[in-house]
């Protein structure tokens, strides 16, 4: 069974030159304080690298969203900062990403321990099909041995409410979750991710395969969540980047080509190749 | 670009679609759709008849009150018409098949588990190498074995060395059903599992597994009705016996009678009315094997429409 779902990423070209990097890193910070921080953060596909020495700083409570090409190794990254290449065969990771002082890749640190603090949705909706409606959404704490009735259902509402789900589903949380629509089913995976108290929420392309009226939906919840947790978001949408993010950066073929907030990115990029990339000349 | 200009109007499309060649084409339509019919058929067929011979030749011995309730007793029972009947043999099979279940499903499913979510767990593969011998493996070595496990040590035929017999049958196809069901189900399930922090364990048994099930209900139907057929493994655990046992638990630890292995003991049998039972015995058993279908089908039905 092939078990990666990501792309096979292209052979990187050398990295831009570091002072390039600090300074993007520098534009960056801000007044929020640093969620989560990587460090030369590469990911190995066998003899590929797929990213390469990435370092980024995600502050407490933004929107960062990736952008790039196809195979430039944003959504690679993304699968990093939860440890989801653990399970792929023949992907090493190496880097640090640092959650509140604690890299998540130093020996001795539990996957699952970082996984409940960074959660993740995917691109397609993956509600469990078996489980209902609520089920779904308190998911990670009865399977954990949660099983404080009252507890779950304040959780549950709260969850979904947040995921500005709750009225649609309301007067059916017992309905099985695979009846509802895709982008109802989107909000629930999201609903789920909130459910555990996540604080970083990490977004591969949310919304591709949803129409234009539940994508709105999602990216006004987007806007929403950034009161709560940190958001990093992973889209081919470069408009949609614009309209949800604080901050963007620019993958192209495995390296991290700039960073700075979206508006300055969007209006003024540094780089050529970003400048290119947005104004749609390749991609 | 390519430019299509005029200059070119005679060139012929590929694969036009003319009166003729569309009539041609839906006839061989109605032929593929025949030889499927005639396919489906082959296999029906052939089913038909081993039920209807069975049943025809076995219904009057089932409908006798006695062949449910009495034991088989002496030929002599049989020959001046007192009551005989295979009551002893049924719940010698339920309780012989009860145990194998017991055995085979848990550990096969297990097994099932390992070899589709822990492929880089190092017995995987002494595990898929031994699991398809034991599948290949004749069913008689498999008595054999269980022979030499449970019988020798016990001093005794017994059902239980029956039942573990039987569950080497079903192991293997239990194993290998329930590693098929679970590769399809779709990765993202279980990463959709892991990303909320949920231990690996508890994202194949959670969420994984309830949405294989129907997958492997049918893997372990298919294995117990292989199991429930099989005579050879029993001739020399479950071994067989003409009457009741005198307690419940000695349908465990005692020799007891099966269903196949009775009605080749009856086939062979001199006697015309052994004969007759051995045909309702063929019927008891398609019933048996029915009736675990239906049951477990309706019971696994989907309340939740597993919609992927």
């Amino acid at each position: 069974m092939e078990r990666t779902t990501t792309r096979q990423p292209t052979p990187a070209t050398p990295r831009p030159t570091d002072a390039g990097q600090d300074e993007a890193r520098a534009s960056v910070a801000a007044d929020a304080k640093a969620r989560l921080i990587t460090e030369d953060i590469s990911v190995h596909y066998g003899s590929t690298l797929g990213v390469c020495d990435v370092s980024l700083t995600f502050r407490d409570k933004t929107v960062t969203a990736l952008i790039g090409p196809s195979g430039c190794g944003k959504t690679t990254f993304l699968r990093s900062l939860n440890r989801m290449h653990d399970l792929t065969r023949g992907v090493k990771v190496s880097g640090k990403a640092v959650l509140d002082g604690t890299d998540i890749y130093a020996s001795g640190v539990d996957p699952v321990t970082i996984r409940r603090r960074i959660g993740m949705v995917f691109q397609k909706p993956t509600p469990f099909p078996t489980m209902s409606i609520y089920d779904n959404v308190v998911a990670g704490l009865k399977l954990v041995g949660i099983r404080n009735r009252a507890l779950l259902d304040e959780v549950a509402e709260r969850s979904l409410r947040q995921a500005a789900l709750w009225d649609e589903v309301k007067d059916r949380l017992k309905a099985p979750a695979a009846g509802i629509s895709g982008g109802q089913q989107q909000r629930l995976s999201i609903a789920r991710a909130l459910a555990v108290e996540a604080d970083v929420l990490l977004m591969d392309e949310p919304t591709s395969s949803l129409d234009p009226q539940s994508t709105m939906r999602i990216e006004e919840l987007i806007h929403q969540l950034k009161d709560d947790v940190t958001i990093i978001i992973v889209t081919h949408n470069m408009q949609q980047a614009a309209r949800v993010s604080d901050y963007t950066a620019f993958f192209y073929e495995g390296n991290l080509i700039e960073v700075s907030d979206t508006n300055t990115m969007f209006t003024n990029p540094r780089e050529k190749r970003t400048n290119d990339y947005i104004t749609g000349r390749f991609g | 670009m390519a430019v299509i200009t005029p200059a070119e109007p005679q060139r012929k499309r590929l694969a036009e679609v003319t009166p003729a060649n569309l009539r041609r084409r839906y006839l061989r339509d109605r032929m593929m759709v025949g030889i499927l019919v005639l396919a489906t058929l082959a296999v029906l067929i052939p089913l038909l008849i081993i039920v209807w011979y069975v049943v025809s030749n076995g219904f009057q011995a089932v409908l006798e009150p006695t062949f449910w309730t009495s034991d088989l007793g002496s030929p002599a029972r049989a020959l001046r018409g007192t009551d005989t009947g295979l009551g002893h043999t049924i719940l010698g099979t339920l309780v012989v098949d009860g145990i194998a279940l017991l055995i085979a499903v848990p550990i096969g499913i297990g097994a099932g588990i390992m070899l589709s979510e822990y492929p880089d767990h190092p017995l995987n593969p002494s595990l898929r190498i031994l699991n398809d011998t034991l599948n290949g493996m004749p069913a008689i070595l498999k008595g054999l074995l269980a022979f030499a496990l449970i019988v020798k040590p016990m001093g005794t035929f017994s059902g239980l060395s029956g039942g573990v017999a039987l569950a080497f049958v079903m192991l293997p196809i239990v194993a290998r059903a329930t590693e098929g069901v679970l590769r399809i189900i779709p990765w993202s399930i279980r990463e959709a599992g892991l990303a909320l922090g949920l231990p690996r364990w508890r994202v194949v048994l959670n969420t994984v597994l309830p949405a294989a099930k129907v997958g492997v209900v049918t893997g372990v139907l298919i294995a117990f009705a292989r199991a429930a057929g099989e005579a050879a493994p029993l001739l020399f655990t479950a071994f067989g016996n003409n009457f009741f046992s005198s307690t419940p638990l000695r349908y465990v630890f005692g020799p007891v009678d099966t269903l196949p292995a009775r009605l080749y003991s009856l086939a062979i049998s001199p006697y015309r009315e052994w004969h007759a039972m051995g045909w309702g015995a063929g019927v008891v058993l398609l019933m048996f094997v029915i009736v675990t279908f239906v049951v477990s089908r309706i019971a696994t039905r989907q309340r939740h429409q597993a919609d992927m």
